[in-house]
């Protein structure tokens, strides 16, 4: 299992600063959630870290920082799962979650034995071999989600970084997505980092949670002291309520301001 | 599943497409206005293969209009297509634009600008030069026009607009073109040897200008080759490309490099083709899907099958005249295009 910690990492475009010197450590096996509103940072910090958009400060795995790292080892590392992947309608599922084994191949060179191998095996394990051969196009908006977590998966990667996983998805979906990336980390000891909307979907899932504000990271822990109903009306400037559960998972139910 | 899952298409693509250009090459080397009969021509190629000895019928004079005269414009008409067809997917995959093709794009336009250059500084005493300037001008400004295009076609309209990126095309093809007969009126004197190298040389192809564009064909083609499975890592986007540890913008430059260089060659002895780089690559995605693993290498196969196959009908139809290729690829490529624009637009 594999830590990742950040240490005053600032994210700037132009003169606009989208993450402020934000610091924080993610324990090996733990997930650690990015809640906050839109602009917030969550979406540069995780762009940031697979080498999208440049950084200062440092961002360091397993003591290393990922600075020293070239891009394959970089991939090799960490695995990132976009709000809304590229996926071409033309290319079928299983070309595309191939596409997880690049960290793994030469420059010139083909995916071995052992790289098809693997991406089969995710196949099986996410129950997908069924459409491994249909198109990209026609694959339904939680196909393509498990799809896109299934190229995540092939790059073997222990560290996941997922950003919105759920937001085009139906509340059923939702939980699927999210039910399979807790097994994968239960089963394969992934250090998980998403960004978020979804509040209560964030505090059943997540071990610990982070809310950024105009890139500053605020407050973080449980979903208990995070999800504070005077905190995210400071924050979101909404009113909500906050619902604790017996089981200890936290329920935020958004208020209505004005009731005519 | 088994490992055999990673073939996209089936494995007799690429021995069909082979048999496909050595069919082309040897129709194109029966058939011909001049000449011994058809039939005879095969005999004749297995007769000078060692240790086989077939009667043909066929004189010294008629082998020399074979091998002399047929058989360089049949290879010089199979490598412009394959380096065609090859560059032009090639551009489509690293500008993940399926409507570019090299003469599209500018790249010939901009590679006939530099050859004008040529010309016009002193064509005559620069052929003896230890190098020849003109591929090398003709490559360098090529390689500008397809980056202004690049540069202009997204910064207005975005990496994902395939129309901008034509657009752009088309301003940067009008501009160098432009930019040439500008030069030419200011050098009157040099406008007939640049007409003649802009319309190509194909009908008068000799082994020499083969063994000229062979090297960079095949340095171009090699390259290009070795890219076909990062060209497929780069179509889901940049960011994505570089969070799976591809290296996009070295991967586009090389890719870039080498099918400029590759076209540039190939307009030197051809002229400018349009519509090669376009038809042939869509027509291979129609048959075995978008993967550039496949779509590159019988892009180049069938690239010179198609080529060598347009070229036999402008050789017989207004003999003895002739019909520039060009007209031919125009003639079937313009169509073809709005075809590929109306799918298009009807799938969105």
């Amino acid at each position: 299992m594999t830590s990742l910690n950040f240490e005053k990492v600032s994210v700037q475009y132009g003169q606009r600063r989208a993450v402020v010197e934000f610091s924080e450590v993610v324990r090996p096996g733990e997930w650690l959630c990015l809640i906050g509103p839109n602009g917030a940072g969550k979406s540069s910090l995780l762009r940031a870290i697979v080498g999208i958009i440049s950084f200062s400060g440092n961002i360091v795995v397993d003591g290393a920082t990922l600075h020293d790292r070239n891009a394959r080892r970089r991939a090799q590392l960490v695995a990132y799962v976009p709000q809304s992947p590229v996926m071409p309608s033309d290319m079928n599922a299983y070309e595309y979650v191939l596409l997880g084994r690049n960290p793994y191949v030469s420059h010139f060179g083909s995916e071995s034995v052992h790289d098809t191998a693997m991406v089969n095996s995710v196949f099986e394990r996410l129950d997908l071999t069924d459409f491994a051969h249909r198109q990209l196009g026609e694959l339904s908006g939680g196909e393509r989600q498990r799809v896109a977590i299934a190229r995540a998966v092939a790059q073997e990667a222990p560290i996941l970084l997922l950003d919105e996983p759920t937001s085009s998805l139906d509340i059923g979906h939702q939980q699927q997505a999210l039910e399979l990336v807790d097994k994968l980390r239960r089963e394969h000891g992934l250090t998980v980092v998403s960004a978020m909307h979804d509040l209560t979907l964030a505090g059943s899932y997540a071990d610990r949670l982070v809310l950024m504000h105009e890139g500053h990271r605020v407050v973080g822990g449980t979903a208990q002291e995070v999800l504070r109903a005077e905190t995210l009306a400071e924050f979101y400037g909404v009113s909500v309520h906050v619902h604790h559960e017996p089981d200890g998972t936290v329920a935020v139910i958004p208020r209505r301001s004005l009731r005519t | 599943m088994n490992s055999s899952q990673v073939r996209v298409s089936s494995p007799w693509w690429i021995p069909t497409a082979v048999a496909m250009l050595v069919l082309a090459l040897l129709g194109g080397a029966m058939i011909g206005p001049a000449g011994p009969t058809w039939w005879r021509v095969p005999l004749e190629l297995l007769n000078r293969l060692p240790l086989l000895t077939v009667h043909s019928g066929v004189s010294e004079s008629e082998w020399n209009i074979i091998w002399l005269v047929r058989m360089p414009r049949v290879v010089l008409a199979g490598l412009v297509g394959c380096t065609l067809s090859i560059a032009g997917a090639s551009y489509q995959g690293v500008f993940r634009n399926p409507l570019v093709d090299p003469y599209l794009l500018g790249v010939a336009a901009g590679a006939g600008l530099g050859a004008t250059f040529v010309f016009t500084i002193n064509r005559a005493g620069s052929s003896t030069w230890l190098i020849d300037p003109l591929p090398l001008a003709a490559f360098g400004c090529g390689l500008a026009a397809v980056l202004v295009t690049y540069v202009v076609g997204t910064a207005f309209g975005g990496e994902r607009s395939s129309t901008t990126l034509v657009l752009a095309g088309v301003a940067v093809t009008s501009l160098v073109t432009a930019m040439q007969a500008f030069l030419l009126q200011r050098h009157t004197d040099v406008m007939r040897e640049v007409y003649s190298w802009i319309l190509g040389r194909l009908s008068t192809a000799t082994w020499t200008d083969v063994r000229l564009v062979l090297p960079y064909v095949a340095l171009s083609t090699t390259v290009l080759l070795f890219h076909r499975r990062l060209l497929d890592v780069l179509r889901v986007g940049d960011d994505e490309a570089t969070a799976l540890g591809a290296h996009v913008n070295r991967i586009r430059l090389v890719v870039v490099l080498f099918a400029t260089l590759g076209t540039a060659a190939v307009v030197a002895v051809s002229g400018l083709i349009g519509f090669v780089g376009i038809i042939v690559p869509h027509a291979v995605r129609l048959l075995v899907g978008a993967s550039y693993r496949v779509v590159l290498p019988l892009s180049f196969l069938l690239g010179g099958a198609f080529l060598i196959t347009a070229d036999i009908p402008g050789r017989i139809l207004s003999n003895p005249a002739e019909t520039p290729i060009g007209v031919v690829t125009a003639f079937l490529g313009a169509p073809f295009f709005l075809l590929i624009l109306r799918t298009r637009q009807a799938s969105r």
